[in-house]
């Protein structure tokens, strides 16, 4: 600082023994540019919010938000759904005992099956859905509890893997694959759907188990390390999570391309849910080829291979069957939200030109004289 | 030994022997102790290379916000927390660079100043011979050879000149800012010594003090040994020459150096600014301590519901989701303390890192505006405004006191004469006649009848004194610093310089009256009369000029043998020492004058007889030659000479206005500001520039608080009687504001001078109630629209800066001025504007801004400041908002994760965000806004006052925000929870996960941030357009690319295709624009109700403007704007 000043003072000196031959020179170049952007005289469009401008705003807003909420509405109500808990809490409950002579170590699966009607039938494509509710699967623990590299084929991390495994890391001294909270607890209820006939024979409905995780994880994200064959080969030395009854290569026996890493299921489970009560896809019913609907109404019984214990945290375990439309599943949110949304804003739209009658033009008779 | 008493040594603290040319002094008269003395190198650098970065980051962290920040990454190091390191790790890595970076940059520049000051070539005489040495080896004991307009490189004692007399001249303008030529004395023993030769062979020692920053104080004595006999001499002030001053009108010089280094009074003076922070910067950390402790009390309020929650062993580790062993053993206080912490880093980025580096980059891009403004250029002088810091630029809009020097910030400070009154005949030179310029004596206008043969004597012993009483010297040829005049006199042109203008001015004035001053030869002034003949006066003594006896003298004998006395000085300092002259007349004339605007001087003489002289030559010389009080008996021995004076006569100089000060001023008013006058002039002529500036209007009512007043009556009393007028008349105002008739009530104008101030201020005394006095001084002052203090010491000034600045509002202050006398008050105020004047640089050098003229300062407050402060304060609010909008659903997410710590965005998301996402638009936004256009604010001052009181930045519109950003928050997170509520919104059936209910959420987040400053941008440029879409679609671009490949390197690829995934499903587009509409529609709706039912002026400006833009024709345009002024 002293010696800037110091200088400052040069530069005076400097200055006032060059004011006589080259003065002219300094002014120059001391001048600002006039440019726009220097100037800040940019042109530039100035907008301005008043009730003038924002009025037709809303009413536009109005019009065009009422109708798509009216048609997202419509369509939402034309979903069918059918939903049953199969939980066993209540005594009443066919699963009941299932649920309550638990445990980890049975050899022997307990079977349970629910019988349900349904008054309406499912046209085109259904889609069957498990849910769980009160089941943290965003807990933070829970989330990071996996590894990538090993769910990608990678054999390094396959062997060894990732820290935030933990606890569910290694067993019996060798590495788990897949490792992790979240494999471990992979649902493994086994659900099948049987309509009754009028005559009451059970006919067992095909379900496809394919194209029901994304198709990026299925054939990008999720990789068994060294290719599809020869899977038991590729986890040898490896464990199967503690919670599981069959390794990972044995995930479904009926079909090589599913299996490992790559098992639909699996990698539906593991794109962990968003909140605690949530569904995911477990099979879709696709629609048959003649006029006949898919689920034509009627009796039908589920069938539960029972393994999968909630009550231990108050859990639900639900199945869902759910036709699908263009916006999804029965969500009569959006419908409900845009229709307020575009009622707010037509009412406002009222509101603001009263209001821009009554004022502007006092404001402006006001103006005027002063 | 007999000047060990005189010297007063008994003062010095410490001292130190020097020994001149390193010679040893003669055995047996002392010990010859080498002492050792920094050699003369300045450092003003902060850092060396090697201490760089430890130094550096210790005083980085110092500041709360960094150290913050470092707590926070340091944690995430330490604990398992929910979100990578990086993510805060990398912003603050980023901040810390940058700023180290600058300031290493500017710590360079320091050393290259510093070094070229070091090595800069100075000539030292070493065994005989003069040598070329750096600066920086200099040594505290070497003679050093000086020649003119060289600067000195440290505190050097002088030895002899090449001026017979032992005298040199040297201004101090970069010292004080002085520019006047003070004259230096050499030893008296030594001034012979004028060649390297004798110079070499002075055989001496020099005892003084040690260095204190004292510029005008130093105690030594110097022993010159001849013939192994010790003389001892006292050495004063007036022998030292200081580091920084520079040698004038002497050829050269010896001298020996005393103080090097960083021991010269220079650099011991040297302090550093204080940092001045804004007001807006005072509201942003007073917003900041309310959201750390919105942050801390997040936190706690998540840390008890998660154990509340967890209490059920279930919830805590169901059968799916087991601890670790390590983790369960962990103690519960310590695990809950964990729990606090990882939660204080989830939501940390509600206060964000990147707000200070914005803020900060807006100041600093932002102040290039100023230094560009075409307008702030001044053509004359070749000079642009100045920026020195850019931290204030927001302060500029938020002005309320604004105190100005007069002379050379109002006025021009180029003196001209304008009339003398020689007893009551004026004289009026250079009339033009007939569009000609008559020489001489002819153009004299006498207004009165002409004078008789005995005024005719008393008018030429005036200009005589006139040409004589002076301290002006002539320069021949060439410029000088300091004040330049021509005289064109035939062939060569010489000026006259001066410390004074007016004394130019006046000589000057002489001059085109006949009587040209022509130079000081052997102590004889040449005068050349009207006749051409060269008189010549003996100069025998020049009691110098001091602003406590505001006046000067000289004697002289004249060629006829006759001794006089001349003095000149303010009238208040000559009228009561006046026994004869027409007092009456020459009072009027001059009272006439002041009223005017011109500065006056009056002019008497005294006769002296032979035995008189003899008396008034002892006086001097015994007052003189005294060791102590020295000043003090000279005072008292010219208190005694000057007396008995006859008067002369008056004279009147101008000082013009400065191009459009009083626009300014006006503007100034009408903008809300209370314009203060601050001077050292006396009252008739300060209070005549104030009217004539338009400080006070003809309406004005003045209230006097001065001597003269105070001597009839107490202070107590006429304070208490103007406070009594004030606020009868204050409280008529809120009436007439009532029937809405608050525009023409009288204002008040106030004067105070220096004296009664300091009796105002003096500190209270027991018994009286003097803390009082200030309270309602303050109150009076409160009142006033315009004050005007005069006769004001440069301390007096800072003063009353402090004491406006300490009042219970805490109104902003701005101080302006040129000289080195306002540097106390241009430090003190929040704001300080220098002036590019006449009288040196110190101003400017110590001022936030500098500007080139008085009239620049109406652009730089009601145009750039205004700006800036609406800039600054939508940045602040903005940032806050925005980091609401951000965190807020990640706090509500906890409510549905079991308090887990889950994160509900992505990492690149959460470090991006403040980053790149959201930043630049804010930043453009800071930089060009322009609500209104520019020509309007300065038409139409009164805009000032909307923003006045940071009316921006208050504690409703901050809420308003806040509100508005937990609003947001709301929307966006519900909305997509209830999408999301149990069930798909895919057309394949398939589900999405939490990332894509976090990426949802980001996406509406970003949009409507993004979209909610491009409803308050009202100036939409190229820029604008280029970087608010450009930050979105780069928002969309990363997060194909982001989703789009399995990263390499990473050991999570949870965002692999989630955006993609989410854009294929219709509901989301959907919801996206639901949201941000619903988002945005409060915002709109206030911002159009509050402007068609209550409108601010700048909303009816801006309505009138958008209205006007239609127009096309300028002319119309113009008419237009000034009705909507009106």
């Amino acid at each position: 600082m002293m010696a800037s000043s110091y200088n400052a003072k040069e530069e005076d000196g400097h200055h006032s023994g060059a004011s006589n031959n080259g003065g002219a020179g300094v002014v120059k170049s001391k001048k600002p540019d006039n440019t726009a952007f220097k100037q800040q005289r940019l042109p530039a469009w100035q907008p301005i919010l008043t009730a003038g401008t924002v009025l037709p705003a809303f009413f536009v807003i109005g019009l065009i938000f009422i109708p798509i909420g009216i048609g997202l509405y419509v369509t939402s109500n034309n979903i069918k759904e059918y939903e049953i808990d199969y939980t066993g809490a209540d005594i009443n409950d066919a699963c009941y005992n299932c649920a309550k002579n638990f445990s980890w170590n049975s050899t022997t699966p307990c079977l349970c099956s629910v019988p349900f009607t349904l008054e309406q039938p499912f046209e085109s494509n259904v889609f069957m859905y498990y849910g769980l509710s009160n089941f943290y699967q965003n807990h933070r623990r829970y989330v990071k509890s996996r590894d990538d590299s090993q769910l990608n084929g990678d054999r390094s991390a396959l062997k060894n893997p990732s820290k935030e495994c933990e606890p569910y890391r290694t067993s019996e001294g060798k590495p788990i694959a897949p490792c992790g909270a979240i494999a471990n607890s992979l649902f493994n209820d086994t659900l099948e759907l049987y309509h009754i006939d009028s005559n009451g024979t059970r006919n067992a409905i095909p379900l496809v188990k394919k194209g029901i995780a994304w198709w990026t994880d299925k054939h990008v994200k999720f990789r068994n390390p060294g290719g599809n064959s020869n899977l038991t080969v590729a986890f040898q030395d490896t464990s199967k999570p503690v919670n599981w009854r069959k390794p990972v290569f044995d995930l479904d026996p009926s079909d090589p391309e599913n299996n490992g890493f790559i098992n639909e299921d699996f990698i539906v489970w593991m794109r962990t849910a968003a909140l605690p009560t949530f569904r995911k896809l477990y099979r879709i019913i696709q629609k048959k080829p003649s006029t006949t609907p898919t689920l034509p109404s009627g009796k039908y019984v589920l069938e539960i291979t029972y393994n999968y214990p909630v009550r231990s945290f108050d859990g639900r375990k639900r199945m869902i069957l759910s036709t699908i439309s263009w916006m999804g599943g029965k969500n009569p949110f959006l419908g409900i939200a845009y229709i307020t949304v575009g009622s707010i804003c037509f009412f406002l739209g009222v509101v603001l030109l009263i209001i821009h009658h009554k004022y502007d033009t006092r404001n402006n008779s006001a103006d005027i004289p002063s | 030994t007999v000047c060990h008493i005189c010297t007063g040594e008994e003062n010095w603290v410490d001292s130190r022997t020097i020994y001149i040319g390193h010679k040893e002094p003669p055995s047996g008269t002392e010990a010859f102790i080498q002492q050792r003395f920094p050699d003369n190198r300045i450092v003003s650098s902060k850092y060396t290379f090697w201490n760089f970065v430890p130094k550096n980051m210790f005083e980085q962290f110092r500041r709360v916000a960094n150290f913050y920040f470092l707590i926070i990454f340091l944690v995430q190091l330490i604990i398992d927390t929910p979100t990578s390191p990086i993510t805060s790790g990398l912003p603050l890595f980023f901040v810390i660079t940058v700023t180290a970076i600058k300031q290493g940059y500017e710590d360079w520049l320091r050393h290259k100043a510093d070094n070229s000051v070091n090595q800069c070539p100075i000539h030292v005489v070493q065994h005989g011979k003069v040598v070329r040495k750096q600066s920086r080896k200099l040594r505290v004991g070497d003679v050093v050879f000086m020649k003119e307009n060289e600067t000195f490189p440290c505190d050097l004692i002088l030895l002899s000149s090449s001026r017979d007399d032992g005298t040199c001249f040297v201004t101090t303008a970069s010292l004080d800012g002085e520019s006047s030529h003070k004259t230096y004395y050499a030893v008296q023993d030594t001034k012979a010594y004028n060649t390297e030769k004798e110079v070499d062979s002075i055989h001496a020692t020099i005892e003084c003090e040690q260095p204190q920053p004292d510029l005008y104080k130093f105690v030594g004595r110097i022993n010159v040994y001849m013939d192994n006999e010790p003389v001892a001499r006292p050495l004063g002030s007036e022998n030292l020459l200081l580091r920084g001053a520079t040698l004038k009108n002497t050829e050269y010089i010896y001298a020996v150096a005393i103080y090097t280094g960083m021991e010269t009074k220079m650099a011991l003076n040297y302090q550093s600014k204080t940092q001045k922070r804004s007001a807006v910067e005072k509201s942003m950390n007073a917003y900041l301590v309310v959201y750390l402790c919105i942050l801390i009390s997040k936190a706690l309020i998540n840390t008890v519901l998660k154990y509340a929650w967890q209490a059920d062993p279930n919830r805590d580790e169901p059968w799916y989701n087991d601890r670790t062993e390590p983790e369960r053993q962990r103690h519960i206080v310590v695990r809950a303390f964990t729990d606090f912490l990882a939660f204080m880093v989830l939501f940390n980025y509600i206060i964000p890192v990147s707000m200070y580096v914005t803020v900060e980059m807006q100041k600093f891009l932002g102040s290039y505006f100023i230094m560009w403004d075409d307008e702030m250029f001044d053509e004359e002088m070749g000079e642009r405004a100045v920026v020195n810091t850019s931290d204030l630029n927001e302060e500029l809009g938020q002005v309320e006191y604004v105190f100005t020097d007069k002379t050379g910030t109002l006025t021009e400070n180029n003196m001209e004469f304008i009339e003398c009154c020689v007893d009551g005949h004026v004289y009026v030179p250079d009339v033009i006649c007939n569009g000609q310029v008559m020489p001489g004596a002819t153009t004299m206008d006498m207004i009165d009848t002409s004078p008789g043969p005995g005024a005719r004597e008393h008018e030429e012993l005036f200009f005589r004194a006139l040409c004589l009483c002076h301290t002006v010297q002539v320069k021949e040829e060439e410029t000088v610093d300091g004040i330049k005049h021509g005289i064109h006199q035939g062939k060569s042109t010489s000026f006259y310089i001066s410390s004074s203008p007016d004394e130019v001015a006046l000589v000057e004035g002489m001059k085109r009256l006949g009587f040209t001053y022509l130079r000081l030869k052997d102590s004889h002034m040449e005068i050349l009369n009207r006749e051409d003949e060269i008189e010549r006066f003996q100069l025998l003594e020049v009691l110098t000029f001091d602003s406590v006896r505001r006046r000067m003298s000289v004697i002289v004998r004249s060629s006829t043998g006759e001794l006089y006395l001349f003095c000149k000085g303010a009238d208040s300092a000559i009228f009561p020492r006046v026994v004869s002259g027409k007092v009456e007349q020459i009072k009027a004339r001059v009272e006439h004058n002041a009223v005017e605007g011109l500065r006056t001087l009056c002019v008497a003489y005294r006769p002296l007889s032979p035995e008189q002289y003899q008396e008034v030559c002892h006086l001097l010389n015994g007052a003189k030659l005294a060791l102590q009080d020295r000043d003090k008996r000279l005072a008292e021995a010219y208190d005694i000479i000057e007396k008995d004076l006859i008067l002369l006569g008056a004279t009147a100089v101008e000082d013009r206005l400065q191009e459009k000060a009083a626009d300014t001023i006006e503007s100034l008013h009408k903008a809300g500001m209370k314009v203060w006058v601050l001077t050292g002039d006396k009252m008739e002529t300060a209070a005549a520039t104030c009217y004539a500036s338009k400080l006070f209007r003809r309406n004005t009512q003045i209230l006097e608080l001065t001597t003269k007043r105070t001597e009839e009556q107490s202070l107590h009393d006429v304070l208490f009687d103007l406070s009594r007028t004030v606020l009868r008349q204050h409280g008529g105002m809120t009436r007439d504001s009532f029937s809405g008739l608050s525009g023409d009530c009288t204002d008040y104008g106030l004067i105070i001078d220096g004296a009664t101030l300091s009796a105002v201020m003096r500190p209270a005394q027991e018994d009286s109630n003097s803390g009082n006095y200030k309270e309602i001084f303050l109150e009076i002052c409160r009142n006033c629209s315009a004050v005007l203090c005069c006769r004001m010491a440069p301390l007096q000034k800072a003063q009353i800066v402090k004491l406006i600045k300490a009042s219970k509002e805490h109104p902003i202050t701005l101080a302006i001025g040129d000289g080195a006398n306002d540097v106390s008050m241009i430090l003190e105020a929040h704001v300080g504007i220098g002036i590019m004047g006449k009288e040196g640089r110190q101003a400017v050098r110590n001022s936030d801004y500098a500007i080139p003229k008085f009239k620049h300062l109406k652009k730089m407050l009601l145009v750039h400041g205004h700006y800036y402060y609406i800039r600054i304060s939508e940045l602040v609010q903005y940032f806050f908002y925005k980091n609401v909008c951000f965190i807020f659903p990640q706090f509500l997410y906890q409510f549905f994760c079991g308090f887990s710590q889950q994160p509900l965005y992505d990492t690149a998301y959460l470090t991006l965000y403040n980053i790149s996402f959201t930043s630049l638009p804010i930043l453009l936004y800071s930089l060009i806004e322009q609500h209104i256009h520019m020509d309007i604010l300065r038409r139409d001052p009164s805009l000032y006052r909307d923003i006045a009181k940071n009316s921006l930045l208050r504690w409703p519109i901050f809420i308003y925000w806040t509100v508005l950003g937990v609003y947001d928050a709301i929307v966006m997170f519900f909305g997509v929870y209830f999408l999301f509520d149990n069930t798909t919104f895919t057309s394949n059936g398939q589900m999405f996960g939490n990332w894509t209910f976090g990426t949802l959420v980001f996406t509406v987040l970003v949009f409507t941030v993004t979209f909610k400053l491009a409803l308050d941008t009202h100036y939409w440029t190229w820029i604008n357009h280029f970087v608010i879409w450009g930050s979105l679609i780069f928002f969309v671009v990363f997060s194909l690319l982001w989703g789009g490949i399995i990263w390499p390197f990473l050991n999570y690829q949870r965002m692999y295709y989630v955006f993609m995934q989410m854009l294929s499903s219709g509901p989301a587009w959907l919801s996206i624009i639901l949201l941000i509409t619903a988002s945005l529609l409060p915002d709109v709706l206030k911002k159009v109700i509050c402007r068609t039912l209550w409108p601010t002026t700048t909303e009816r400006i801006q309505v009138g403007a958008c209205s006007l833009s239609v127009v096309s024709n300028p002319a119309l345009l113009e008419v237009t704007l000034l009705s909507s002024c009106l």
